[in-house]
């Protein structure tokens, strides 16, 4: 990025549509499509203007069908075309699972590469705001769990718009989820015009000694909370977001565990088959010389997300982590 | 008036079962006409012989397609050359009128991710094997195709099975809505493995489901190849260059019969009657061809068997060259995930070089 770039200060929704807008006025390949995308700006806004500016055939409100929605934008990249497709939220994609990991993750590799899948599939994603049943599940895992599919989660204004970008030039599919809870919790700084954020690389947010923690998305503010907390009372937190899910970082990840040999996990999705357990046995794997303590996973329990009466007790809390990190440096 | 625009329980017929016409004969040079022909009987070979292979453990499971080359060649044939084409996993005899050398069908049900590698001068996309999914790929094919101002026509393929899929509905519902040039051409062979077609819905056609979606949907006899081709050629034209008042897309049923099974690893004598299938065989869509061409002399006794002869010598050259495909190199499975490496595939890829070097393909074949 130049000096001379002009900085705007974005809540991380704004900084979607910002990123929509940069590589859709680069790019005339790229098009936005999805269900309340078009003149309404989408439920949340990321696509606001969108429609005014670029029209019908480039913000395209589809019919009310997610797998249609994931389907024919799989036929429009195999053809050249460079298709951003919004779930309105995350917990409506399952109709579009099939289509995502038995078409798009694969149609590089079963076609020896004669067909290609450069698509975004962006989703809302996660809990916190107070919404009906089926709006606030983190399922992640699904997704990393499936070869041919690239997932990143951002947790700060810059990130998504230069991992939007990053994703929407990508070559191959990738699944861009949203934390909606921190939407529009804060503002930051992100550039005008268009910059890359590169998918595979973690940032670590605090350097610290002690131990490591491990996170992403919306977690990453609690567990940022708990490091500051613990830092008063003397243990030192280096706080690594992954900010790519996957492929992961596994570099810096390992490189952040041989420093403190203790580490802690922290995702609201649920704990069992969630991406702690990755990151645990990436530990194992790499590192296990210099693991001196049990790696802790604070995690969502292995429970129906509840409705928002109790989701506060289900997400991970500053409290929580602060916990959990104390067990890992304590043990 | 288009032969599109009728009632879709009014199945379109070109040829009857003894191949005297009984509608318009569509405008095909005699060349054209024969190659239809054998291009037919091709597949009907190249069926056998793949299933014969299976038989004997030189293939794997593999769908037959014997019955239904009349829908398969007489659709084909109607695509020109800028059109695409967007297959289930059963048509053989359509790929290869597209230009799909049979060798790639073979190595694909002989296990080789490279028959699915569709050569770059073809337009087709490789074999769909979840039901229906592939529809919406061809309606997203043909929605980028008329975005991009291209005009070319997007012919998708699926069974009667398909139609009960949601993906089904989604995908016509979505070229009505956006008017995209599509072909929706159902093979109607009248068993989705052994759930028999009144199973998979009470409507009375397939076809008329189109109406529902704002286009014109057509039956035809699918053992008729040229009733297929006037269907088909007339639902193309229409695709790229629609008159005033037509919507684009259009979906055809081709009511047909598979006469073997559903895969190789099917049994049909335990779910449907041998009455039935003799029944259907008696309205095989080669010899009324074939009968048609000899009656208005374009096909004669020696013309016949020249093409027979060409066609064995050409199946046999095929699966000679399919036998002979050495195996793929297991690094294959790691480079075409993504377009780079991840570090991690990466990672697994040395792993497994590593240990392969050492322990050789004894380390890991079965047999």
């Amino acid at each position: 990025m130049s000096q001379s770039q002009q900085t705007q200060n974005l809540t991380l929704v704004q900084a979607v549509r910002d990123g929509l807008h940069t590589e859709m006025t680069n790019d005339d390949r790229v098009v936005v499509m999805g269900e309340d995308v078009g003149k309404n700006g989408g439920v949340f806004r990321a696509t606001e203007g969108l429609w005014n500016e670029f029209g019908d055939d480039r913000v395209i409100d589809t019919p009310l069908a997610e797998s249609g929605i994931a389907g024919t934008a799989i036929g429009m990249a195999a053809m050249g075309m460079r298709p951003v497709a919004e779930m309105q939220f995350s917990g409506f994609m399952y109709p579009a699972f099939d289509q995502i990991v038995s078409h798009a993750a694969r149609l590089r590799a079963r076609s020896r590469g004669r067909f290609t899948c450069p698509l975004v599939v962006r989703a809302p994603y996660g809990g916190g705001i107070r919404a009906p049943e089926h709006h606030s599940e983190s399922k992640e895992a699904f997704y990393a769990h499936e070869a041919g599919l690239k997932v990143v989660i951002p947790s700060t204004p810059y990130d998504t718009k230069g991992l939007l970008i990053s994703a929407i030039r990508d070559p191959d599919p990738v699944i861009f989820l949203e934390p909606k809870l921190i939407y529009r919790a804060f503002r930051g700084d992100v550039p005008e015009g268009d910059y890359e954020v590169p998918i595979g690389e973690a940032a670590v947010r605090r350097e610290g000694t002690d131990v490591s923690v491990y996170t992403y998305g919306a977690m990453t503010r609690p567990t940022m909370e708990a490091a500051e907390n613990l830092e008063e009372e003397g243990v030192s937190v280096e706080v690594v977001d992954l900010r790519t899910v996957s492929p992961m970082d596994k570099e810096t990840i390992v490189k952040s565990f041989e420093k403190t040999g203790r580490a802690a996990v922290v995702h609201e999705a649920p704990k069992t088959g969630g991406l702690g357990a990755e990151i645990t046995a990436t530990l194992q794997e790499r590192a296990l010389l210099h693991q001196e303590a049990p790696v802790e996973r604070i995690a969502g329990y292995d429970v129906p997300y509840p409705l928002y009466a109790l989701e506060d007790y289900y997400l991970p809390s500053v409290a929580r982590v602060e916990e959990g990190i104390r067990n890992a440096v304590e043990f | 008036m288009s032969v599109l625009q009728r009632d879709p329980q009014d199945m379109l017929r070109v040829l009857d079962e003894g191949g005297e016409p009984v509608g318009e004969v569509p405008d095909l040079s005699d060349d054209e006409l024969v190659t239809m022909y054998r291009e037919m009987y091709l597949a009907r070979h190249f069926d056998t012989r793949a299933v014969s292979l299976q038989r004997q453990g030189r293939m794997g499971t593999y769908p037959p397609l014997s019955g239904q080359e009349g829908a398969q060649v007489g659709s084909a044939f109607a695509l020109d050359e800028e059109d695409w084409l967007f297959p289930s996993y059963r048509e053989h005899g359509a790929a290869l009128h597209r230009g799909l050398p049979l060798k790639r069908t073979l190595l694909y049900w002989m296990g080789h991710e490279k028959g699915n590698r569709i050569p770059e001068d073809v337009n087709m996309f490789p074999v769909a094997v979840p039901i229906a999914t592939q529809v919406l790929h061809a309606t997203g094919a043909a929605w980028a195709k008329k975005l991009q101002g291209e005009d070319a026509a997007v012919m998708c393929y699926f069974g009667d099975g398909a139609t009960s899929e949601g993906d089904f509905h989604e995908g016509l519902n979505f070229a009505g809505v956006f008017d995209t040039p599509n072909v929706f051409f159902c093979n109607n062979n009248q068993w989705a493995i052994s759930v028999p077609r009144e199973r998979q819905t009470a409507s009375a056609t397939i076809a008329q489901k189109a109406t529902a979606y704002g286009f014109e949907g057509v039956q035809v006899d699918g053992m008729d190849p040229l009733a297929v081709y006037a269907a088909t050629r007339a639902a193309v034209e229409k695709a790229k260059d629609p008159g005033e008042d037509e919507r684009r897309p259009t979906l055809i049923e081709a009511v047909q019969y598979r006469f073997g099974a559903h895969t190789t690893a099917d049994d049909p004598t335990v779910y449907r009657d041998t009455d039935e299938v003799e029944e259907w065989k008696r309205k095989d869509p080669i010899p009324r061809l074939e009968q048609f061409l000899r009656n208005t002399g374009r096909l004669d006794d020696e013309k016949v068997e020249a093409i027979e002869s060409s066609v064995k010598d050409e199946v046999a050259e095929a699966i000679e060259a399919a036998e002979s495909e050495a195996r793929p190199e297991p690094s294959e499975m790691f480079s075409n995930v993504f377009a780079e490496q991840t570090p991690e595939i990466r990672a697994q890829a040395e792993a497994f070089a590593e240990l392969h070097e050492r322990r050789g393909d004894e380390g890991f074949l079965r047999e």
